[in-house]
Protein backbone atom coordinates (compact mmCIF):
# COMPACT_ATOMS: atom_id res chain seq x y z
CA UNK A 1 0.00 0.00 0.00
CA UNK A 2 1.32 3.45 -0.92
CA UNK A 3 2.06 5.87 1.88
CA UNK A 4 -0.42 8.73 2.11
CA UNK A 5 0.55 12.35 1.57
CA UNK A 6 -0.35 12.94 5.20
CA UNK A 7 2.06 10.32 6.52
CA UNK A 8 4.86 11.57 4.25
CA UNK A 9 4.30 15.11 5.51
CA UNK A 10 4.63 13.82 9.08
CA UNK A 11 7.95 12.16 8.30
CA UNK A 12 9.21 15.17 6.37
CA UNK A 13 8.00 17.86 8.77
CA UNK A 14 9.47 16.14 11.84
CA UNK A 15 12.87 16.20 10.18
CA UNK A 16 12.61 19.66 8.69
CA UNK A 17 11.70 21.27 12.00
CA UNK A 18 14.20 19.27 14.05
CA UNK A 19 16.91 19.91 11.46
CA UNK A 20 16.24 23.63 11.64
CA UNK A 21 16.32 23.55 15.45
CA UNK A 22 19.68 21.81 15.46
CA UNK A 23 21.04 24.26 12.90
CA UNK A 24 20.54 26.97 15.50
CA UNK A 25 23.56 25.54 17.34
CA UNK A 26 25.83 26.28 14.40
CA UNK A 27 28.45 28.63 15.78
CA UNK A 28 27.12 28.28 19.34
CA UNK A 29 27.70 24.67 20.43
CA UNK A 30 29.69 24.05 23.63
CA UNK A 31 32.79 22.93 21.74
CA UNK A 32 33.91 23.12 18.11
CA UNK A 33 33.68 19.35 17.57
CA UNK A 34 30.09 19.33 18.82
CA UNK A 35 29.25 22.32 16.66
CA UNK A 36 30.34 20.31 13.62
CA UNK A 37 28.53 17.16 14.77
CA UNK A 38 25.21 18.95 15.37
CA UNK A 39 25.49 20.78 12.06
CA UNK A 40 26.12 17.47 10.29
CA UNK A 41 23.11 15.87 11.97
CA UNK A 42 21.05 18.93 11.08
CA UNK A 43 22.07 18.61 7.42
CA UNK A 44 21.22 14.89 7.42
CA UNK A 45 17.75 15.67 8.78
CA UNK A 46 17.09 18.47 6.29
CA UNK A 47 18.22 16.14 3.49
CA UNK A 48 15.78 13.48 4.73
CA UNK A 49 13.03 16.10 4.94
CA UNK A 50 13.67 17.18 1.37
CA UNK A 51 13.21 13.61 0.14
CA UNK A 52 10.08 12.86 2.18
CA UNK A 53 8.50 16.19 1.24
CA UNK A 54 9.47 15.72 -2.39
CA UNK A 55 7.63 12.41 -2.44
CA UNK A 56 4.69 13.95 -0.59
CA UNK A 57 4.47 16.73 -3.18
CA UNK A 58 4.67 14.27 -6.07
CA UNK A 59 1.89 12.12 -4.63
CA UNK A 60 -0.24 15.12 -3.79
CA UNK A 61 -0.19 16.08 -7.46
CA UNK A 62 -0.77 19.77 -6.93
CA UNK A 63 2.56 20.88 -8.29
CA UNK A 64 4.16 21.56 -4.90
CA UNK A 65 7.78 20.45 -4.63
CA UNK A 66 9.82 20.05 -1.43
CA UNK A 67 10.70 23.76 -1.37
CA UNK A 68 7.08 24.83 -1.75
CA UNK A 69 6.04 22.51 1.07
CA UNK A 70 8.88 23.63 3.34
CA UNK A 71 8.73 27.35 2.75
CA UNK A 72 5.21 28.23 1.66
CA UNK A 73 3.02 26.45 4.20
CA UNK A 74 1.82 28.08 7.40
CA UNK A 75 2.07 26.56 10.90
CA UNK A 76 -1.38 24.94 10.84
CA UNK A 77 -0.37 22.97 7.74
CA UNK A 78 2.69 21.46 9.41
CA UNK A 79 2.34 17.88 10.65
CA UNK A 80 5.45 17.61 12.83
CA UNK A 81 5.19 16.35 16.40
CA UNK A 82 5.42 19.00 19.09
CA UNK A 83 8.63 17.54 20.53
CA UNK A 84 10.79 18.68 17.60
CA UNK A 85 9.67 22.31 17.75
CA UNK A 86 10.61 22.69 21.42
CA UNK A 87 13.36 25.29 21.86
CA UNK A 88 16.95 24.65 22.88
CA UNK A 89 16.84 26.10 26.36
CA UNK A 90 20.25 24.56 26.97
CA UNK A 91 22.40 21.75 25.60
CA UNK A 92 20.61 19.24 27.84
CA UNK A 93 17.30 20.00 26.12
CA UNK A 94 18.93 19.39 22.74
CA UNK A 95 20.35 16.02 23.78
CA UNK A 96 17.19 14.84 25.55
CA UNK A 97 14.99 15.93 22.64
CA UNK A 98 17.26 14.09 20.23
CA UNK A 99 17.32 10.89 22.30
CA UNK A 100 13.52 10.90 22.64
CA UNK A 101 13.01 11.57 18.95
CA UNK A 102 15.55 9.03 17.71
CA UNK A 103 14.26 6.36 20.11
CA UNK A 104 10.95 6.29 18.28
CA UNK A 105 12.13 7.45 14.84
CA UNK A 106 14.68 4.68 14.35
CA UNK A 107 12.32 1.72 14.85
CA UNK A 108 9.73 3.51 12.72
CA UNK A 109 12.19 4.00 9.85
CA UNK A 110 13.41 0.41 10.16
CA UNK A 111 9.85 -0.84 10.02
CA UNK A 112 8.98 1.34 7.01
CA UNK A 113 12.19 0.28 5.25
CA UNK A 114 10.49 -3.04 4.55
CA UNK A 115 7.24 -1.44 3.43
CA UNK A 116 5.63 -2.65 0.21
CA UNK A 117 5.75 0.97 -0.95
CA UNK A 118 9.13 0.75 -2.71
CA UNK A 119 9.76 4.50 -2.91
CA UNK A 120 9.01 4.98 0.77
CA UNK A 121 11.05 1.91 1.74
CA UNK A 122 14.11 3.24 -0.05
CA UNK A 123 13.92 6.67 1.60
CA UNK A 124 13.42 5.10 5.02
CA UNK A 125 16.32 2.66 4.64
CA UNK A 126 18.58 5.56 3.77
CA UNK A 127 17.27 7.70 6.63
CA UNK A 128 17.58 4.80 9.11
CA UNK A 129 21.28 4.49 8.33
CA UNK A 130 21.86 8.14 9.22
CA UNK A 131 19.54 8.02 12.21
CA UNK A 132 21.50 5.11 13.70
CA UNK A 133 24.49 7.41 13.94
CA UNK A 134 22.42 10.32 15.28
CA UNK A 135 21.03 8.05 18.00
CA UNK A 136 24.48 6.80 18.93
CA UNK A 137 25.80 10.34 19.19
CA UNK A 138 22.93 11.59 21.33
CA UNK A 139 22.94 8.53 23.59
CA UNK A 140 26.62 8.90 24.37
CA UNK A 141 26.02 12.48 25.51
CA UNK A 142 22.84 11.51 27.33
CA UNK A 143 24.72 9.02 29.52
CA UNK A 144 27.74 11.26 30.09
CA UNK A 145 25.68 14.29 31.09
CA UNK A 146 23.08 12.36 33.09
CA UNK A 147 25.78 10.47 34.96
CA UNK A 148 28.12 13.49 35.00
CA UNK A 149 28.51 16.44 37.34
CA UNK A 150 25.79 17.60 39.75
CA UNK A 151 24.93 20.44 37.42
CA UNK A 152 24.80 18.34 34.24
CA UNK A 153 22.65 15.76 36.04
CA UNK A 154 20.27 18.44 37.28
CA UNK A 155 19.93 20.00 33.83
CA UNK A 156 19.37 16.65 32.15
CA UNK A 157 16.66 15.67 34.63
CA UNK A 158 15.00 19.07 34.16
CA UNK A 159 15.07 18.65 30.38
CA UNK A 160 13.76 15.09 30.61
CA UNK A 161 10.92 16.18 32.91
CA UNK A 162 10.05 19.08 30.59
CA UNK A 163 10.12 17.08 27.34
CA UNK A 164 8.67 13.77 28.55
CA UNK A 165 5.00 14.78 28.05
CA UNK A 166 5.72 15.14 24.32
CA UNK A 167 6.56 11.44 24.01
CA UNK A 168 2.81 10.74 24.10
CA UNK A 169 2.64 12.00 20.54
CA UNK A 170 5.46 9.71 19.41
CA UNK A 171 3.26 6.76 20.33
CA UNK A 172 0.79 7.86 17.66
CA UNK A 173 3.22 6.92 14.89
CA UNK A 174 5.23 4.19 16.60
CA UNK A 175 3.94 1.90 19.37
CA UNK A 176 5.88 2.32 22.60
CA UNK A 177 6.47 -1.43 22.69
CA UNK A 178 9.17 -1.02 20.04
CA UNK A 179 11.16 1.69 21.82
CA UNK A 180 9.97 2.24 25.39
CA UNK A 181 11.95 -0.50 27.10
CA UNK A 182 15.24 0.47 25.52
CA UNK A 183 14.65 4.12 26.35
CA UNK A 184 13.95 3.20 29.98
CA UNK A 185 17.21 1.26 30.14
CA UNK A 186 19.08 4.22 28.71
CA UNK A 187 17.51 6.56 31.28
CA UNK A 188 18.60 4.15 34.01
CA UNK A 189 22.14 3.92 32.62
CA UNK A 190 22.31 7.72 32.68
CA UNK A 191 21.18 7.61 36.35
CA UNK A 192 18.15 9.72 35.53
CA UNK A 193 14.59 9.24 36.73
CA UNK A 194 11.93 8.34 34.20
CA UNK A 195 9.12 10.89 34.60
CA UNK A 196 5.58 9.67 35.10
CA UNK A 197 3.26 9.83 32.14
CA UNK A 198 1.06 12.92 32.21
CA UNK A 199 -2.61 12.57 32.95
CA UNK A 200 -3.43 14.76 29.97
CA UNK A 201 -0.92 13.95 27.22
CA UNK A 202 0.36 16.75 25.03
CA UNK A 203 -0.47 16.39 21.37
CA UNK A 204 -2.01 17.99 18.34
CA UNK A 205 1.01 18.46 16.09
CA UNK A 206 -0.18 15.78 13.69
CA UNK A 207 -3.41 17.75 13.24
CA UNK A 208 -1.67 21.09 12.78
CA UNK A 209 -2.17 22.35 16.34
CA UNK A 210 1.24 23.70 17.31
CA UNK A 211 2.95 25.75 19.99
CA UNK A 212 4.01 29.33 19.40
CA UNK A 213 7.57 28.03 19.05
CA UNK A 214 6.76 26.74 15.57
CA UNK A 215 5.45 30.16 14.45
CA UNK A 216 8.77 31.77 15.32
CA UNK A 217 10.80 28.96 13.82
CA UNK A 218 8.91 29.15 10.53
CA UNK A 219 9.06 32.94 10.46
CA UNK A 220 12.83 32.71 10.51
CA UNK A 221 13.15 29.66 8.27
CA UNK A 222 10.76 30.94 5.61
CA UNK A 223 11.50 34.68 5.53
CA UNK A 224 13.97 34.59 2.63
CA UNK A 225 11.86 32.30 0.47
CA UNK A 226 8.77 34.40 1.09
CA UNK A 227 10.53 37.71 0.51
CA UNK A 228 11.84 36.53 -2.85
CA UNK A 229 9.09 34.39 -4.41
CA UNK A 230 10.34 32.09 -7.13
CA UNK A 231 14.02 32.70 -6.39
CA UNK A 232 16.28 29.68 -6.76
CA UNK A 233 19.36 28.87 -4.72
CA UNK B 1 35.33 11.56 32.22
CA UNK B 2 38.79 13.11 32.31
CA UNK B 3 39.18 16.39 34.18
CA UNK B 4 39.60 19.44 31.96
CA UNK B 5 43.16 20.36 31.14
CA UNK B 6 44.69 23.70 32.04
CA UNK B 7 43.50 25.35 28.83
CA UNK B 8 39.92 24.31 29.71
CA UNK B 9 39.79 22.06 26.67
CA UNK B 10 39.32 18.32 26.77
CA UNK B 11 42.31 16.13 25.96
CA UNK B 12 43.62 16.21 22.43
CA UNK B 13 43.31 13.07 20.28
CA UNK B 14 45.16 12.33 17.06
CA UNK B 15 43.02 10.96 14.25
CA UNK B 16 44.17 8.35 11.73
CA UNK B 17 42.08 7.63 8.67
CA UNK B 18 42.17 4.51 6.50
CA UNK B 19 40.74 5.13 3.04
CA UNK B 20 40.24 1.50 2.12
CA UNK B 21 40.78 -1.88 3.73
CA UNK B 22 44.42 -2.87 3.72
CA UNK B 23 45.69 0.68 3.18
CA UNK B 24 47.74 2.32 5.94
CA UNK B 25 46.04 4.52 8.52
CA UNK B 26 47.28 8.02 7.84
CA UNK B 27 47.32 10.95 10.21
CA UNK B 28 44.43 13.29 9.36
CA UNK B 29 44.51 15.79 12.21
CA UNK B 30 43.28 16.07 15.78
CA UNK B 31 40.15 16.66 17.85
CA UNK B 32 39.34 17.48 21.46
CA UNK B 33 37.18 14.95 23.30
CA UNK B 34 36.59 13.73 26.85
CA UNK B 35 37.04 10.06 25.95
CA UNK B 36 37.68 7.61 23.13
CA UNK B 37 34.11 7.08 21.95
CA UNK B 38 33.42 10.80 21.63
CA UNK B 39 36.84 11.32 20.04
CA UNK B 40 35.89 8.71 17.45
CA UNK B 41 32.58 10.48 16.81
CA UNK B 42 34.25 13.88 16.51
CA UNK B 43 36.82 12.36 14.15
CA UNK B 44 34.05 10.90 12.04
CA UNK B 45 32.35 14.28 11.74
CA UNK B 46 35.50 16.29 11.13
CA UNK B 47 37.65 13.99 9.01
CA UNK B 48 35.52 11.20 7.57
CA UNK B 49 32.34 12.81 6.33
CA UNK B 50 33.49 13.96 2.93
CA UNK B 51 34.54 10.68 1.40
CA UNK B 52 34.43 6.92 1.73
CA UNK B 53 36.45 5.79 4.73
CA UNK B 54 37.21 2.19 5.73
CA UNK B 55 38.36 2.74 9.29
CA UNK B 56 39.23 5.38 11.87
CA UNK B 57 41.71 5.31 14.72
CA UNK B 58 41.99 7.83 17.52
CA UNK B 59 44.80 7.93 20.04
CA UNK B 60 45.37 10.35 22.89
CA UNK B 61 48.04 12.78 21.74
CA UNK B 62 49.92 12.47 25.00
CA UNK B 63 50.30 8.74 24.41
CA UNK B 64 52.46 9.45 21.40
CA UNK B 65 56.17 9.40 22.10
CA UNK B 66 57.85 11.61 19.54
CA UNK B 67 61.24 13.00 18.69
CA UNK B 68 61.91 16.69 19.13
CA UNK B 69 63.54 19.08 16.69
CA UNK B 70 66.64 19.05 18.87
CA UNK B 71 66.84 15.28 18.53
CA UNK B 72 66.78 15.35 14.77
CA UNK B 73 70.48 15.75 14.07
CA UNK B 74 71.74 12.94 16.25
CA UNK B 75 68.69 10.73 16.04
CA UNK B 76 67.55 10.81 12.43
CA UNK B 77 70.22 12.09 10.05
CA UNK B 78 72.76 9.53 8.91
CA UNK B 79 76.34 10.42 8.23
CA UNK B 80 76.88 11.36 4.56
CA UNK B 81 78.91 8.19 3.96
CA UNK B 82 76.23 5.94 5.44
CA UNK B 83 73.34 6.42 3.04
CA UNK B 84 72.98 2.64 2.93
CA UNK B 85 71.40 2.94 6.34
CA UNK B 86 68.32 4.46 4.71
CA UNK B 87 65.88 1.81 3.63
CA UNK B 88 64.99 3.84 0.55
CA UNK B 89 65.88 0.97 -1.79
CA UNK B 90 63.08 -1.15 -0.45
CA UNK B 91 59.36 -0.55 -0.85
CA UNK B 92 57.54 -0.17 2.40
CA UNK B 93 54.05 0.75 3.55
CA UNK B 94 52.78 3.92 1.88
CA UNK B 95 52.54 5.87 5.11
CA UNK B 96 56.25 5.39 5.80
CA UNK B 97 57.43 6.76 2.46
CA UNK B 98 58.86 10.23 2.56
CA UNK B 99 57.24 12.50 0.03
Amino acid sequence: MKATVESLLRLGDDRLVLGHRLSEWCGHAPILEEDIALSNISLDLIGQAERFLGLAGAREGRGRDADALAFLRGPTEFRNCLLVEQPDLDFAHTIVRQVLFDSAALPELERLASSSDAELAELCARAAKETRYHARHAREWFVRLGDGSDESHRRMQAALDALWPFTAELRESEPEASWGAELSRLIETARLRRPGDPEYPTGGGRRGVHSEHLDRLLAEMQCVARAHPGASW
Amino acid sequence: MSPPTADSQWPLWEVFVQEKAGAPHEHAGSVHAPDGELALQAARDVYARRGPIASLWVVESERIVATTTADAASFLEPGPEKLYRHSRFYSGPKARKSK
